[in-house]
């Protein structure tokens, strides 16, 4: 019985194990000859045009509540000439990276553990390991690096929309002044929280792929096995993203000073 | 001209739940061999441990001087290429159509230029009858037409061994028949070493060399056609015959009470031994016997009516 609860009580520790052991499988793979470029762009495409749309659709009302929020607090202060730099800062180093990563996860990742789930419980992926092809390198690097990619680009477009979203609330909504919203821009942001959001999109991206493909590979137990995957690699892509978020913001904010005056 | 296959002693267990253990058998090469089992005996376990899809807890598979059980990834992947394995459903990428799928292991393990490429896939389509039917994708056809599409792929590169997992399920008689017949021409044509799965009694009657029969997480029995189809054993004889009197019961093995409740009954004779399924063209195959050789050599006699006709004995409705 002891022995029962033991095991009980490790297993999330065993599961935490595989995934990482998944990892470095993959990161061994990466530098491994010949590259899959056709996947790698067919998947860059795929999951460009299953998060274009909706990534937009969500920067906007995003950077419309940072503005409307910063805007307000702000003003309470009497500090109205920093609202824009502040809603940019907001925007930059948190919104933009977490909100690409919710959606490369939500929209990308399952389209990611549903394929390949849909292959593991058809053979298919035996199938290719009968075959003498590596599935981690034939399948899962290309989404790796896709995923990768494509929210490095996508943090950029929540970047933009989201800033430009909440110029648009600041100046119609709450009065502001445009060209004070500019030019504050550059009061408190500064050039690294542009690095530090690219980096966190990159990171979050590999951490959606490595999740959503683990889960995908090791679906079991036929359809319902599948629905499963996608459902748990979503819930623990979002965990870890956050947990992943937090380091990072906080490593990053102990060792780039802020900006002053 | 195929690659013999050494099993010694292997077991696997998943968890506490024994699939099977201690077992050890030869499958020579270029024979054709059946691997019969009730549902759920773990021959699909047993097929996937030979290609290293799933480790062994104990024991060595030996290929070629290399033991599959122990060998590293590397090694693995590169004896793989000796394989070509026809899965269940076929296992088709669902995303390819049918000529890329077969196309799919010469273009990521040779460097044939694609007009070679194409004719080694088109004379493999011609192999399983599938020609015209290049350019479906692996939804749009039948089962059947899967699997013949999944041996094709299985075969395009040449393999010294070939495994089926229940090539005959979902089946009807006549496309079974066929496929049958198919595996038989297969192997006099290429010579590799076949081993099929299945539970399917007509098949492992009338199609291998050799039958083993896994059976209650150990192997029952292993060895010719023959010496199977005219075992007195308990076992061999009920499941090789499809009857209900015997050890196996509904749920695996049987209780005290019934087989307390069959004892004295008389169990039905043992049916003859049908020919075994020749090529079609008539010249038999390298590694076939001559009929009742064994049972000559062992001095075993066959059932009344034995090799007279090649469906001698069928279990009635099967």
């Amino acid at each position: 019985m002891s022995s029962l609860t033991a095991s009980r009580a490790l297993a999330p520790v065993g599961a935490a194990g595989k995934l990482f052991a998944f990892a470095l499988d993959v990161g061994r793979a990466l530098f491994r000859r010949p590259f899959q470029l056709r996947e790698f762009l067919q998947q860059a495409w795929f999951i460009a045009s299953v998060t274009i749309v909706p990534t937009a659709l969500v920067a906007i009302p995003f950077g419309a509540v940072i503005a409307l929020q910063v805007g307000g607090l702000i003003k309470q202060f009497g500090a109205q000439s920093f609202t824009g730099s502040a809603s940019v800062l907001a925007v930059i180093q948190q919104a933009a990276p977490i909100g690409t990563a919710l959606l490369i996860a939500g929209a990308g990742g399952s389209a990611i553990a549903a394929d390949l789930g849909a292959r593991k419980i058809r053979e298919e992926l035996d199938a290719m390991m009968v075959l003498g092809i590596d599935p981690i390198h034939r399948l899962v690097v290309p989404r790796v690096l896709a995923c990768m990619l494509v929210a490095f680009f996508l943090n950029g477009m929540v970047s933009v929309v989201g800033v430009a979203g909440g110029y648009v609330f600041n100046v119609v909504l709450q009065d502001g002044t445009p060209g004070a919203y500019v030019a504050s821009f550059t009061a408190l942001a500064q050039l690294p929280d542009l690095w530090i959001g690219l980096f966190k999109a990159i990171v979050f991206g590999l951490i959606a792929a490595i999740v959503a493909s683990y889960k995908g590979m090791n679906a079991g137990g036929g359809p319902k096995g599948v629905g499963d995957a996608v459902n748990e690699s979503v819930v623990i892509t979002f965990l870890l993203l956050f947990v992943a978020n937090f380091v990072l913001s906080m490593i990053y904010l102990q060792i780039v000073p802020p900006k002053t005056g | 001209m195929g690659v013999e296959i050494k099993v010694d002693d292997l077991t696997k267990s998943f968890g506490k739940q024994l699939i099977w253990g201690d077992v050890s058998l030869t499958i020579p090469a270029g024979e054709i061999c059946v691997m019969l089992g009730p549902s759920g005996t773990g021959k699909s376990v047993f097929l996937k441990t030979l290609i290293g899809l799933i480790k062994p807890d104990k024991g060595s598979i030996l290929i070629e001087g290399t033991d599959i059980a122990s060998c590293s990834e590397k090694d693995l992947y590169e004896i793989r290429k000796l394989f070509g394995v026809l899965f269940q459903d076929g296992a088709m990428f669902g995303s390819m159509n049918l000529y890329d799928n077969v196309a799919f292991p010469l273009r990521e393990h040779t460097k044939k230029s694609e007009s070679e490429v194409r004719d080694v896939v088109m004379e493999k389509m011609d192999l399983v009858g599938l020609v015209g039917a290049e350019d479906k994708l692996p939804g749009e056809i039948s089962g059947g037409m899967r699997k013949r599409a999944g041996l094709a792929r299985a075969l395009v590169l040449d393999p010294e061994i070939v495994l089926f997992d229940e090539p005959d399920s979902g089946l009807d008689p006549v496309r079974t028949a066929f496929l049958n017949q198919l595996i038989v021409d297969l192997n006099a044509q290429i010579d590799a070493t076949f081993l099929i799965v299945t539970h399917d009694i007509n098949t492992a009657r009338t199609v291998p060399d050799n039958i083993g029969l896994l059976y209650h997480r150990h192997l029952a029995m292993f060895g010719p056609r023959e010496m199977l189809l005219s075992s007195e054993e308990p076992v061999v004889r009920q499941f090789l015959n499809a009857q209900k009197v015997g050890p196996i019961g509904m749920s695996e093995e049987k209780d005290a009470d019934e087989l307390a409740a069959e004892q004295g009954q008389e169990l039905p004779p043992l049916p003859p031994i049908p020919m075994q399924l020749d090529p079609s063209n008539g010249i038999p195959r390298r590694t076939q016997r001559a009929p009742g050789e064994w049972c000559r050599d062992n001095g075993v006699t066959p059932p009344p009516g034995s090799f007279e006709s090649s469906n001698a004995g069928l279990a009635p409705g099967a």
